[in-house]
């Protein structure tokens, strides 16, 4: 473990009713890095940022983020230490404008309190608007969330993500769905997300996550197989066993 | 242009509110005593509607409970006008007691002796047991139809207490109001009736401008996110729990206030308030009038019940079938209620397949918005 690390994972295990998802899964993240994660079907992915985010509670294992261990804490919890994240599907509010949904996500102190009395501060208007710029939703801030494509959708998602401001983006297969360019836009933001942010990125896409340039952790069933550059990981034996060698769908 | 447009919606709205308040100062003088009273009643019902509109329109609680709260509102109100009105009855305490032999004021009923504490208590009492509930629920994350199953089975709990317990609250049977006094007049008389409709007017819209100051904002956007998915809440740093608690805990007490009205204009609170089939009702009124409106809550309580004594002065036995039927019609073609239906896309639905308006090929922002945005 090391002092620059915002995040370690060590030796997490987590058991379905005798099904190890995760298998005494170890991994380190530092500050500001972008790590892209990938793996065939089962190889837990989405399980490890369920861990993370506490929305499942590791059978064993400890999970220790910025110093403090997130094993046990609630989602909310676990989002206001600054964690956040994306999911497979955007999940956005569709029955909320895009702004609203913006709202929702740079409102700080997330206390009812505060929601009922105040309205939002200049700053987080300004945030809003900063947000939309980058993510090219400007002209629909009053649309139904909705009313959206599905890459707008996801990118909508993605401002809600950098709008918490989180220490770490967990960002779970932000291209599903989206056209090349959307992709490549997509990935090009992400990129320059990090170093600020530390982020992670789950995808199957190979295109996308060479784009992102950036070491990879290779999951296979529920641990870590490989990790490295993109260029170390093709050459791994095991890794083109279990994920590269096969065709892709 | 858009600035005489506005002025004009601002002219709507005004005359709406002369007209509204003008019909709610004459109505007194308008209608007979008889009917007077059936309208004051249903406004009061129109308050606990809102409050489900609240938790069930906007926050996706499905609550079978509400008559929980709405009866105590109702208990609060009669255990003040019983105790004041006792001063002839043997011991001093309500008239019923002889009937147990119970000599001694149960303890509680105390502090009902204030006119301060029984006004806060209407609405507080409800609001806090709601809060306990729903906490509990919540917290430990019971959602959708266990939800609505546990607050059916906490209805019950209440409704059994209350009618068994005749040496405290008169069991069954209840407590009458409308013998009481209050102000040096007896609740039951006709002026008292007139100002019980003025007071009940002036709390639905109260009540509606709390409502929509409730859900207005960044609240009620919460309310309506932790509707649709509630986990993306959670991930977002906000915890639903406390959200749900105070919006449950204020829709308690909206049904507190309400169930006092509702007391007070029908002369007598008794455990049939806690009964299931009432509030089942309750979430049909706001179905039927449009969920997520508030406004359809309101309208949905007092035509249903309006409704409901037409019919069965006509046809008393008919009313069951009807309002299933309208509950049916509302689940299978209107969706979104009576009010949600008009304020949608239902009418110009209706005119296209009569084929007297022209169908949208895209999306409406392109076609329609084109024509009637210039005058934005």
């Amino acid at each position: 473990m090391n002092n620059k690390d915002l995040l370690n994972l060590v030796d997490i295990t987590v058991s379905f009713e005798g099904f190890l998802a995760l298998n005494k899964l170890n991994l380190n993240l530092k500050k500001g890095e972008l790590r892209a994660v990938i793996g065939p079907n089962g190889a837990g992915k989405t399980t490890f940022l369920d861990v993370i985010t506490g929305k499942v509670k590791p059978t064993k294992g400890e999970v220790i983020f910025k110093g403090k261990s997130l094993v046990g804490r609630k989602e909310h919890k676990i989002a206001r230490l600054g964690v956040g994240r994306k999911f497979q599907s955007p999940r956005i509010f569709e029955n909320l404008t895009v702004k609203e949904n913006l709202e929702i996500s740079v409102t700080t102190p997330k206390s009812p309190l505060n929601l009922i009395n105040k309205s939002i501060k200049d700053e987080q208007l300004n945030e809003i608007e900063r947000l939309l710029k980058i993510v090219n939703l400007t002209k629909k801030v009053d649309s139904k969330a909705g009313s959206l494509s599905h890459g707008q959708k996801q990118w909508l998602e993605i401002a809600m993500l950098v709008g918490q401001k989180p220490d770490l983006m967990l960002v779970d297969e932000p291209v599903a769905g989206l056209t090349d360019e959307e992709t490549d836009l997509t990935a090009d933001l992400l990129k320059s997300l990090s170093g600020e942010n530390t982020v992670v990125v789950i995808d199957h896409d190979m295109e996308f996550i060479r784009r992102l340039d950036s070491n990879v952790s290779v999951l296979n069933q529920g641990t870590v197989l490989c990790e490295g550059t993109m260029e170390t990981i093709q050459k791994d034996k095991k890794v083109i066993d279990v994920y590269l060698g096969r065709p892709e769908d | 242009m858009s600035f005489s447009k506005i002025k004009f919606d601002k002219k709507i709205v005004l005359s709406f509110w002369i007209i509204l308040i003008a019909l709610i100062i004459a109505a007194p003088t308008i209608l007979p005593v008889f009917r007077l009273n059936l309208l004051g009643r249903y406004l009061s019902l129109s308050i606990v509607a809102l409050g489900v509109d609240l938790i069930w329109g906007y926050t996706g609680l499905l609550s079978l409970g509400q008559g929980i709260f709405f009866a105590l509102g109702g208990y609060c109100a009669a255990m003040y006008l019983q105790i004041t009105s006792s001063s002839e009855f043997p011991n001093n305490i309500p008239e019923f007691f002889a009937l147990y032999g119970v000599e001694k004021l149960p303890f509680f009923w105390e502090p009902f002796r204030s006119p301060v504490f029984t006004f806060f208590a209407i609405w507080i009492i409800p609001a806090l047991v709601a809060g306990l509930i729903g906490f509990l629920v919540f917290r430990n994350r019971i959602k959708g139809v266990y939800f609505s199953i546990l607050t059916q089975a906490s209805l019950l709990v209440f409704f059994n207490f209350f009618n068994g317990q005749q040496k405290l609250i008169n069991g069954t049977n209840g407590l009458k109001t409308d013998v009481t006094q209050l102000f040096g007049q007896m609740v039951g008389s006709e002026s008292m009736q007139r100002l019980f409709f003025w007071v009940t007017a002036t709390l639905v819209i109260a009540s509606w401008f709390f409502a929509k100051w409730v859900v207005k904002g960044r609240f009620g956007n919460i309310l309506i996110g932790i509707r649709d998915d509630e986990p993306r809440v959670r991930f977002t740093g906000y915890n639903p729990v406390i959200f749900k608690t105070i919006i449950f805990s204020i829709a308690g007490g909206l049904a507190g206030i309400s169930g006092a009205l509702y007391t007070v204009q029908s002369g007598i609170v008794s455990p049939q308030f806690m009964t299931v089939p009432f509030s089942i009702e309750m979430v049909i009124w706001v179905a039927v009038g449009g969920r997520g409106t508030l406004l359809g809550a309101i309208l949905g309580a007092v035509f249903i019940n309006y409704a409901k004594s037409l019919v069965s002065e006509a046809l008393p036995a008919s009313w069951m079938f009807i309002q299933g039927g309208l509950f049916i019609l509302v689940v299978t073609a209107l969706p979104e209620g009576v009010l949600g239906w008009l304020q949608g896309d239902g009418p110009r639905n209706l005119l296209q397949r009569f084929g007297l308006k022209r169908k949208i090929e895209t999306y409406p922002s392109l076609e329609i918005n084109k024509k009637e945005g210039n005058n934005e």
